[in-house]
């Protein structure tokens, strides 16, 4: 008689949690297909923003290599590289590198690379730099990012690949030198992964790189 | 003053979440940098707040009390869990700028707390005006802040309106020095602390302004009680 009141809240509680988990699973599902839409679409347009859609006629988002170089990409999970090609013929690579070194911590970037090795563009990605000094790496607060426009390993020596105020060719922003060191660093390297790769990766087609795991 | 009148006079002003209760001060500095952002979480924890009162109002005479704080704690992240699936769902750009303060509704201590204190005690009516109005108020607090801290740290007002308006509202924003430097201090987190404080301080000094011209105006029953001695 004394576990009557314990059994009933039990019930009780457990009755709830069921309803909870049913209402949030059923949102869930009536809201996957659309969410799974959104994300699709801000990847697009920023794959857009660097490599504009009349520049390729194949699939983006299926076209896709997984590839892990933890030396050269900055992470040790495999990064998905987007092949745009037209007419079957390859047209530019986008490479999704990460800067381990930022002032906070990761900064995800979009190098995108015209198959002669010149950038077709960057842009960030996420990253957690101080609002104010550090996110001038944004394309929307300021037009640093497009310095990297044109920008090759053969236009661009090697020592040229560094901010100004260690010997390169990049401006820094005022109060903030780590956080684009980190990005002119990863975007050079990224380049360099380009060029030891650039055969391999256009031949690769997706289902091979699946077929490899 | 009836008693519905006195819930909204709560919420909105004496017993402000934002301003005295000081709850839910994590999200409150962290995201109103600008004024969407904040109206972006004053909107959502608005939601929360409103539907977990109603919620908790309605089982209220069926819980026993051993079970009641896991079974709020349930009800208040199902219904969070429900809004963050749906704003990323329709407020896409909103929610990746919001992030991880949406599902941190869940521990914002206000809307347990109102579950507790007020729904677990009061009909469904009240309940959903408390939480209106709590939320309401702690959402003028938040576009409060975020309006402040927007204007002196970038010189903008309504800047990004585009992720919550749609596009329509991407020239809604207004600029209102030209090649302004920006003030970095308002858009780091102490510029946060001290622009809450500001804040509070001016709620106060309203308060006290009050207080000395109720002094110095007596109310007719005092008169009452005079004329008596």
């Amino acid at each position: 008689m004394l576990y009557r009141p314990v059994f009933i809240s039990a019930i009780f509680l457990l009755m709830f949690a069921v309803i909870g988990s049913g209402l949030v699973a059923y949102t869930f599902d009536s809201t996957e297909e659309r969410i799974a839409e959104n994300q699709r679409r801000a990847l697009l347009n920023s794959l857009n923003e660097l490599v504009p859609s009349d520049r390729y006629d194949n699939n983006i988002f299926s076209d896709i290599l997984m590839v892990s170089e933890p030396e050269l990409l900055g992470t040790d999970e495999p990064v998905p590289v987007y092949r745009a090609r037209k007419g079957g013929w390859p047209v530019a690579a986008v490479l999704s590198p990460v800067a381990p070194d930022g002032y906070n911590g990761n900064i995800r970037l979009l190098v995108a690379v015209n198959l002669d090795g010149t950038l077709a563009g960057v842009r960030v990605v996420q990253h957690r730099e101080t609002p104010g000094l550090g996110d001038g790496i944004e394309a929307r607060r300021s037009d640093w990012i497009l310095g990297f426009d044109g920008k090759s390993l053969s236009n661009t020596a090697t020592k040229e690949w560094q901010v100004k105020r260690d010997g390169g060719g990049f401006d820094q922003f005022t109060g903030a030198t780590i956080t684009p060191r980190a990005v002119v660093k990863t975007v050079h390297k990224a380049l360099v992964y380009f060029r030891t790769h650039r055969q391999s990766m256009f031949e690769q087609s997706p289902e091979e790189t699946a077929a490899d795991k | 003053m009836n008693p519905f009148q006195n819930i909204v006079r709560d919420g909105l002003w004496t017993n402000n979440v934002g301003l005295v209760q000081l709850l839910g001060l994590c999200p409150l500095l962290a995201v109103t940098a600008t004024f969407i952002n904040g109206l972006g979480l004053g909107l959502a924890t608005l939601i929360t707040l409103v539907a977990s009162n109603v919620t908790v109002s309605m089982i209220r005479k069926l819980v026993r009390p051993e079970v009641r704080i896991p079974l709020f704690v349930l009800v208040i992240a199902s219904i969070v869990t429900i809004i963050e699936l749906s704003m990323s769902a329709w407020f896409y750009e909103l929610y990746k700028v919001l992030g991880i303060f949406i599902p941190l509704i869940v521990t914002n201590c206000s809307i347990i707390g109102r579950a507790e204190a007020f729904a677990s005690k009061n009909t469904v009516g009240r309940s959903f005006l408390d939480g209106f109005s709590m939320g309401l108020g702690f959402l003028l607090v938040l576009v409060a802040l975020g309006t402040l801290r927007e204007i002196i740290g970038q010189g903008t007002l309504f800047s990004q309106a585009h992720l919550m308006f749609g596009e329509a509202a991407r020239s809604m924003t207004i600029h209102f020095v030209d090649s302004y430097n920006g003030f970095l201090l308002a858009v780091l987190p102490p510029g946060a602390f001290i622009g809450l404080g500001l804040l509070i301080a001016m709620k106060n000094l309203v308060d006290r302004r009050r207080e000395t011209r109720a002094k110095l105006i007596p109310a007719p029953a005092d008169q009452a009680a005079q004329a008596t001695n």
